[in-house]
């Protein structure tokens, strides 16, 4: 056996016999692979989405809300009664969804104490960038309340 | 009749050579063989989780509109749910409890030297699908808690350098965590790490019966002067008392203390306040938390302490190999395992602002102690 094993035929013939089984493992493996990775959807990209209008109760007494923009979670926070600023609400450390903490003035993540000043800069905490900001725009019509156009910057 | 059906089974499936081989299978006996009952321990919650896990499959719906409704309804309407559902998280934080006590002592007693090599990988390896399960397990109530702890700890994949955003999306079947997420992670948690749990898990009960229990060195004289204690029925009967009782004190805290449901996931909630991950993930989440916001090199400070207790992680599995000291030399691992297993309980007590974890560390030593002391074996009549 050892004799056999020894010439270059039987080298070569084992050689190919373990790649090619190599090669099937691998092409089991692939698509295996490829099924588990989750194939890219293309979403409807939003422009701009209405958050309600001025007299929204929560904006009233929590003084924000999380509004639905496509996918993204956005926070519209009432600053004073005429001024109103939206962002991106998820922390950039580790995706959490912020709040605002009104006494403090402060947009806040409850996950890991990272907070944001009222122009969504980091200002404490670990969050390793500012959150991205929203434009808002009021919408009023007469003695209505103003409706609220929370869009892309 | 019977002993013809004995029969008939062994000449088919050769019994009698396991039936030999358990007879002959003995405990060293030293005033830390306490200790060999840990794994055990561990082994039946693993049992428990599985007997509970493949009940709460008869009425649990892995989707993110029926999920927390089918667990409310487990809890509510379904004869036993609720003690079927607390047992399960009952049951799966003393399993990660006791694998970590299993842990701690066979790296302190160095039961990893050669030839133990593998039973100590199998074992860590073991471990991290045990936390594996705790973290995909933990998504599956589609809860408040639940949605973030997933959204935090997926998230934290991002870290691992170039193949880290594949990873998250691979995680969380998708850019974000969604119903889709729960599918995959229900997948993970009832099919595919319990059958890699069982490959892994297989193999290092078979290397602690194939090598045999590992003695410390401190205890060599001693267990050559002490007789062994027989498996059968010596060690295996009080194996079994300590799963009766671990059974009654599960039924008690399932019974006193049934596991919260909280609040159904919704999507476009803030973080509520004082939110933090099980205790196990804490002293990690506690680090995170510490981390200033910034950048080195393009590496973002967070991914600094990520990408560190990844490479404790491997570490850890590593450890016989690292460790090549003689038997009784190689102090710098075990002040290196104090210091780790220090941080990890400073890093938890102040997750949770209080000493409990202190405590619970403290007290499990003291019952340690107290079960050494019971279950210490006789010096004349277990050597029949």
């Amino acid at each position: 056996m050892d004799a056999l094993e020894s010439k270059p035929r039987r080298r070569f013939l084992n050689y190919f016999l373990g790649t090619s089984l190599g090669a099937v493992v691998a092409s089991f493996l692939y698509p295996i692979l490829r099924f588990a990775s989750p194939p890219f959807i293309p979403e409807a990209t939003t422009n701009q989405v209405e958050a309600g209008d001025t007299s929204d109760p929560q904006l009233m007494t929590k003084g924000f809300k999380i509004v639905r923009f496509g996918a993204e979670p956005v926070i519209l926070v009432k600053v004073t009664d005429s001024e109103y600023k939206a962002f991106s609400a998820t922390c950039t450390h580790l995706d959490c969804i912020v709040g605002y903490q009104k006494e403090r003035t402060r947009l806040f993540c409850n996950c890991h104490g990272g907070s944001y000043d009222l122009n969504g800069r980091n200002v404490s905490g670990p969050p390793p960038r500012p959150l991205i900001p929203y434009k808002v725009n009021l919408l009023a019509k007469g003695s209505e309340p103003a409706k609220i156009v929370v869009s892309k910057a | 009749m019977i002993a013809r059906a004995g029969k008939w089974l062994d000449d088919r499936l050769g019994l009698s050579t396991l039936v030999e081989f358990g007879s002959h299978k003995t405990v060293p006996v030293h005033r830390y063989t306490v200790f060999y009952y840990l794994g055990g321990m561990t082994l039946f919650f693993f049992l428990v989780q599985v007997c509970t896990g493949v009940l709460l499959m008869l009425y649990y719906r892995p989707s993110a509109n029926e999920a927390f409704e089918s667990i409310e309804f487990i809890m509510t309407v379904v004869p036993f749910g609720w003690l079927i559902r607390s047992i399960h998280s009952w049951s799966a934080n003393l399993m990660v409890f006791f694998a970590m006590l299993h842990l701690a002592s066979v790296f302190f007693l160095k039961a990893y030297r050669p030839p133990r090599e593998l039973t100590w990988v199998s074992g860590v390896f073991v471990l991290f699908l045990i936390m594996g399960f705790g973290f995909s397990g933990y998504l599956l109530p589609w809860n408040q808690l639940a949605f973030f702890a997933t959204k935090v700890g997926t998230d934290i994949a991002g870290a691992v350098p170039v193949i880290g955003h594949w990873m998250v999306r691979f995680l969380r079947g998708g850019d974000r965590v969604s119903g889709g997420t729960l599918s995959r992670f229900y997948g993970w948690h009832v099919a595919v790490l319990p059958a890699i749990t069982c490959v892994f898990l297989g193999a290092h009960l078979l290397l602690v019966q194939v090598k045999g229990m590992s003695v410390p060195h401190s205890c060599e004289d001693e267990t050559r002067k002490r007789p062994p204690m027989k498996f059968f029925p010596h060690f295996a009967l009080r194996d079994l008392s300590g799963w009766l009782f671990a059974l009654g004190v599960l039924a008690a805290l399932a019974a006193l203390f049934p596991w919260e449901l909280g609040e159904k996931a919704d999507l476009f909630a803030p973080a509520y306040e004082n939110i933090r991950p099980e205790w196990y993930f804490v002293f990690m989440f506690q680090t995170l938390k510490l981390v200033p916001g910034g950048e080195i090199f393009g590496l973002e400070y967070e991914a600094i302490p990520i990408l560190l207790f990844g490479a404790l992680g491997a570490l850890l599995m590593l450890v016989p190999f690292l460790d090549r000291s003689a038997p009784g030399k190689g102090r710098v691992w075990t002040i290196a395992g104090v210091v780790a297993l220090l941080f990890v309980i400073g890093m938890t007590c102040w997750g949770y602002m209080s000493l409990l974890p202190l405590y619970v560390v403290i007290i499990s030593g003291i019952l340690l102690l107290l079960l050494a002391f019971i279950t210490r074996g006789g010096r004349r009549s277990e050597n029949r």
